[in-house]
């Protein structure tokens, strides 16, 4: 056969009309998570759409509590069935894959999003208006700050109980992030779970135009951010002829030589694969908030009602550190000798970047935002260790992480004055002697912040930096070791300052909380401590959990 | 039986706990309780003798575990006990005479408000001593010997107040916390050898470690003997400890505590036999300890201070016996026994004469007592008699061996030490006569205390009396029972082993010399104190006299040889820690700041500066990618 015919026959039997379509096979029980958590978010809409507005926020809090919780039952049933292990695979036909990291991701994503729930519901802490128990949203989103149509909803006690189902929607879409199996199915994940953080982010009820302000610049960021992601998932396209993971990795690997016609003339170009490759790298440094691409985080996290800080910080980091690891272990291991160096120098920027930059930092939010830029570049670490190791020490540092996060965030929103949170550093000197409970607590969270042992975040920077040095990333570590020590430095200046300073006679007080924070609070301590004092059993079960399924 | 034994820690623990905690509600009866619990762990050291006595002279040691305290892996300490000879002879003698003090001490410190916490140290004291010396392993015996410090510390600083007596008990306890390493590194050289810590292990398989081992593990708890028999070097806080209430010198630093450093010797036997140069240090300490003690005995005014050069060189002699090996451990222990009578009974005489002189410890203030306190009179007198070793009193039989052994060591070193044992008893005899001389003869030289009170001595009250009588008795009978049959020798021989050694000189020309050399220091002291009247204020004296006033320069050579340069070491320190550690370490600390607020002018608020560090940061990243591939 000639060349020309080959051609040609290539060409006929892909225009041949197929006679039937075969219908998709589902495995709705394994997917059933996030079915039950986008479920619950379109009974959120109707809700919205059918109930009077008084008996709304019970309505949504009950249905997203529930949905969350069933979904988490799921993951736990779907885990005690071996599918995280003996019987990993890939679901719905092959666009989303059923592993051990997929779902302890997923766990700890719909933990987080519980926990965040709560916080998202607390209406103790604002004043009462006009007789109305009210949270930290707007009263009405789309009224213009200050004009009359605020005013008017502020009044009538309106809160934004849209906040609900839009989490849970975020929680749907995290939850595709890491389990997706092809770059199609991570850029509708990865869309599915930015827009409702977009809107979110402008929802606070107090300091409005910067609530919106932050929003509108994590929306134009985060669409530039997705286009590049979208134009490196049709470069790799042009590369592999696939968009699923194990067939970009298969020709990666070289095992395929048969070539698409119509994609002839790029198949198996390496610098298609290597740009690409860079660009879907790029759109999932910028959720994690990887220097360069870490410029939105400061801005945002200040800007955003604090719960939706919180809820950010914690989950879009496991998310978008699930998806990473499943594109760098499952599409590019053949890649590692490129893809290596280049992630050492964003990991050691950004651990630097991060710790340097919050020494100066005089807000508690835009601090606690550097050390999250800060902590990426530590999971970055782990993740450059390719070895099983890595995989499972950064799982483990991703479920740590998220909770100190939580917690820590929740805390913010108790200390306030007339303004609100009271979220600048001076006005927390010595709150320690004021409420020394919830200076201890923070504490609390600083120190496992700064990986102080006997917390969380010492485990788990353990974990990271054994699992890299085993890798071959020794002096990553030393970074990772140096870096640490320059934050250390402004977790316990906050703890300094707030038991070893004279209290501002104009200082904030701190609310009393409904027991929903409390218990937020309270989990956020307890896992700290836990994973703190006895981590093995969790470090197992993210080692068993630790592989992936091609 | 076996259980007894935790038993009689556990009690007086019991009673520190109680009389510590219990607050102000038992502070009218704490030094009963104190007293009862103390004699109730003397009558069940009792039975537990009794019960010894009536099993076969080979079985006698007896064996409790508590729990296991420490098992991590192959490394294993257990809270466990053993009672044997030994032990039991250190259980008769701390309970025993420990009980005649808490019963003194509820007269003597009848005055002081905070009598239920002396009592609750003296409690804690007893628990930690009977711990030290019940022990079946080195760590646990580690445990007690820092108790036995603590409960030192504490009551050598009970009366706080006094600059003095704070100063005095920070100095016992740093003196003897360099002992205490030594037994610590002691332990871990054992560990490292034996892999274990426990005696009998330990003990049967000295032979069969390297003699250089042996050496040093030797050496270290001579070291550890040294700081808390307060043996030359580690001596210097014996005198001062003397700050302390006069019961816990008899007690503690005389009768019982100094006297670890002996039961540490001896108990590690095994060891020392194996490690002559080991051996040879610790009899070279001994014999020279013996003769500082008695030089410095010899020089001082202060009653409690002359006994307590007394009590340094009686160790002396102890820890010189234990020396010798098995040839003198047997007597060593017999003379830390009969010590233990006489030294206590001379303290607490002591105790009962400055109770009567309005606390006045200056002998040359004293004089003719006899007439005024006749039971202290007689009970100081017979303990003395012990002391100088007069004929068929406890002193004569125990000290007697010691010389003997000494001499019977052999060659020129059996000589040399025969010949300071010798001296010592010399010594001895003429600084107690003279002790004894300034305070109940001659003519009453008393002044009248600070506030112009005339001194009016009397006899002290029955409860102080009675344990002076009981330990006089003691005194003057112990050492005869024990010699009876050589009973004490075969009582021990089981567990520290004997062998007679041989001896250049006969037992009788040694006891001939020894009665010559007494004659010599009596008559010394008699001329010098007895025949003439004796000024209140010291004499300038002779160049030696006044080094011994000043315990022989201790003090300045431990300033000179050990604190300036620590001082100096310490004073480097800061310098480099000053200027160079806080120099690099601000220095990085101001770069770093500078640094960050540099890159925080970068966050410019500006969306569109922030999307070209992103589009920048995508360049470099796939330039770099690709430039990773072209090379």
């Amino acid at each position: 056969m000639t060349h020309a015919a080959t051609v040609h026959s290539l060409w006929t039997t892909a225009a041949a009309a197929p006679d039937k379509i075969p219908s998709p096979d589902i495995e709705y029980g394994q997917l059933s998570p996030t079915l039950i958590v986008l479920g619950a978010a379109i009974v959120g809409v109707l809700i919205e759409a059918f109930l009077p507005r008084r008996q709304r926020y019970v309505a949504q809090l009950f249905v997203s509590v529930v949905a969350l919780a069933a979904a988490f039952a799921a993951v736990i049933g779907l885990a005690a069935g071996d599918y995280g292990t003996s019987k990993a695979r890939v679901a719905a036909m092959g666009a989303i894959a059923v592993d051990g990291p997929a779902l302890f991701l997923q766990g700890t994503i719909l933990l987080v999003a519980l926990v965040a729930v709560f916080t998202f519901a607390e209406r103790r802490l604002d004043p009462v208006v006009h007789g109305n128990r009210v949270d930290s949203f707007a009263a009405q989103a789309a009224a213009v700050p200050g004009g009359d149509a605020e005013k008017a909803a502020v009044k009538a006690g309106f809160t934004t109980t849209e906040v609900f189902p839009l989490v849970l929607f975020a929680v749907g879409g995290m939850l595709v992030f890491p389990s997706a199996n092809d770059l199609l199915t991570l850029f509708v994940a990865l869309e599915v779970f930015s827009l409702p953080l977009y809107i979110l982010c402008a929802l606070a009820r107090r300091h409005r135009a910067l609530s919106q302000e932050a929003a509108v610049k994590y929306f134009l960021l985060g669409a530039f951010s997705s286009a590049f992601l979208l134009f490196g998932i049709a470069l790799l396209y042009g590369y592999a002829g696939t968009v699923a993971y194990s067939g970009i990795a298969d020709v990666v690997d070289g095992q395929v030589r048969n070539v698409t016609p119509a994609l002839a003339g790029t198949m198996g170009n390496d610098a298609l694969l290597l740009i690409g490759g860079a660009m879907v790298l790029m759109g999932l440094l910028f959720k994690i908030g990887a220097v360069p691409f870490h410029m939105w985080t400061p801005d945002v996290y200040q800007g955003a009602p604090t719960p939706v800080t919180g809820f950010m910080a914690a989950a879009t980091k496991v998310a978008a550190f699930g998806a990473l690891l499943r594109l760098l272990y499952v599409v590019l291991p053949g890649l590692r000798w490129d893809w290596r160096p280049v992630m050492w120098g964003v990991a050691i920027v950004t651990m630097l970047g991060g710790a340097i930059v919050a020494v100066t930092q005089t807000d508690v939010k835009r601090l606690l935002a550097y050390s999250s830029i800060a902590h990426a570049g530590f999971i970055l670490a782990g993740v450059i260790a390719t070895t099983p190791e890595g995989i499972s020490s950064v799982l483990f540092y991703l479920a740590a992480y998220s909770f100190v996060t939580l917690g820590a965030f929740a805390v913010v929103t108790l200390v306030r004055d007339a303004g609100g949170e009271a979220t600048h550093l001076s006005k927390w000197a010595g709150l320690g002697r004021r409420s020394p409970l919830v200076a201890a607590v923070f504490a609390v969270f600083l120190l496992a912040f700064a990986g102080i042992p006997l917390t969380s975040g010492f485990a788990g920077k353990f974990a990271v930096f054994k699992a890299a040095a085993d890798g071959g990333a020794g002096a990553l570590v030393v970074i990772g070791v140096i870096s640490s020590a320059v934050a250390a430095f402004f977790y316990i200046r906050v703890i300094v300052l707030m038991f070893f300073s004279e209290p501002r006679t104009d200082g904030p007080s701190v609310a009393v909380p409904s027991p929903l924070t409390s218990s937020a609070i309270a989990i956020g301590v307890a896992v700290t401590l836990v994973l703190g004092v006895a981590p093995q059993y969790f470090l197992d079960l993210a080692s068993q959990a630790g592989v992936f399924v091609r | 039986m076996e259980n007894l034994i935790g038993l009689l820690v556990a009690i007086p623990l019991l009673g520190a706990a109680l009389l510590l905690c219990g607050g102000r509600r038992l502070d009218g009866k704490g030094h009963y309780i104190g007293t009862v619990l103390a004699a109730a762990s003397f009558a069940i050291g009792a039975v537990l003798f009794a019960d010894m006595l009536g099993r076969g002279e080979h079985d006698r040691a007896l064996h409790s575990k508590v729990f296991s305290w420490i098992p991590v892996g192959g490394f294993r300490a257990d809270v466990a006990f053993q009672l044997d000879q030994l032990s039991m002879t250190f259980v008769l003698l701390i309970t025993g005479v420990g009980t005649l003090i808490h019963i003194y001490s509820i007269g003597y410190m009848e005055h002081d408000e905070r009598r239920r916490r002396f009592f609750g140290y003296l409690n804690l004291f007893l628990a930690a001593m009977l711990l030290l010396v019940l022990a079946d392993n080195y760590l646990l015996l580690y445990v007690g010997w820092e108790g036995v410090g603590l409960a030192s510390y504490l009551l050598i600083g009970f009366w706080q107040h006094k600059p003095s007596a704070a100063t005095a008990a920070k100095k016992a306890f740093i003196v003897n916390r360099v002992g205490d390493v030594g037994l610590s590194i002691a332990i871990m050289l054992m560990f490292t050898t034996f892999g274990t810590f426990t005696f009998a292990p330990v003990l049967t398989n000295a032979d069969h470690a390297s003699e250089g081992k042996l050496t040093a593990i030797g050496l270290m708890l001579l070291l550890a003997a040294c700081g808390k028999s307060a043996q030359v070097p580690l001596q210097s806080w014996l005198g001062d400890a003397m700050e302390g209430p006069t019961p816990v010198s008899a007690l503690i630093h005389a009768a019982t505590m100094v006297t670890a450093g002996v039961y540490l010797i001896t108990r590690s036997g095994a060891i020392f036999n194996a490690a002559p140069d080991a051996q040879a240090a610790v009899v070279a300490v001994g014999a020279v300890t013996l003769l500082f003690g008695a030089i410095v005995g010899c020089a001082k005014d202060d009653i409690k201070k002359a006994l307590a050069g007394s009590t340094m060189s009686q160790i002396g002699y102890m820890i010189l016996a234990a020396g010798l090996g098995p040839i003198g451990y047997v007597f060593a222990i017999m003379h830390l026994v009969t010590h233990g009578f006489f030294k206590a009974g001379l303290f607490l005489g002591a105790g009962s004469v400055m109770h009567a002189m309005n606390d006045e410890v200056d002998m040359r203030k004293y004089g003719g007592l006899r007439k005024y306190m006749p039971v202290t009179f007689i009970t100081f007198g017979l303990g003395y008699l012990a002391i100088i070793g007069f004929p068929g009193l406890s002193g004569f039989w125990s000290k007697d061996k010691i010389i003997e052994a000494a001499f019977a060591k052999g060659g020129t070193e059996g000589w040399i030490l025969g010949g300071a044992a010798l001296l010592g008893a010399a010594i001895t005899a003429y600084y107690m006569t003279r002790v004894m001389l300034l305070t109940f003869f001659g003519e009453k030289r008393w002044v009248p205390d600070e506030e112009g009170h005339e001194p009016h001595p009397h006899e002290s009250p029955s409860s102080m009396t009675i344990p002076m009588i009981v330990l006089a008795v003691g005194s003057v009978f112990a050492g005869g029972l024990f010699s009876v049959n050589d009973a004490f020798l075969k009582w021990l021989e089981p567990v520290t082993g004997h062998s007679h050694g041989d001896s250049p000189l006969s037992a009788a020309a040694v006891t001939g010399g020894t009665m010559v050399v007494l004659l010599i220091g009596v008559a010394l002291a008699w001329a010098q104190y007895g025949r003439r009247p004796v000024p209140r204020t010291a004499p300038r004296g002779s160049l030696l006299t006044r080094a011994a006033r000043r315990d022989l320069l201790q003090d300045d050579f431990n300033h000179v040889a050990l604190v300036k340069p620590g001082q100096y070491l310490t004073r480097g320190l800061v310098y480099v820690d000053h200027k160079l550690v806080d120099g690099v370490v601000n220095g990085t600390a101001a770069s770093v700041g500078g640094l960050s607020g540099r890159l925080r002018k970068l966050q410019n608020g500006y969306a569109r500066t922030y999307a070209v560090s992103m589009f920048g940061g995508t360049a470099v990243l796939i330039a770099a990618t690709l430039l990773m591939r072209a090379v």
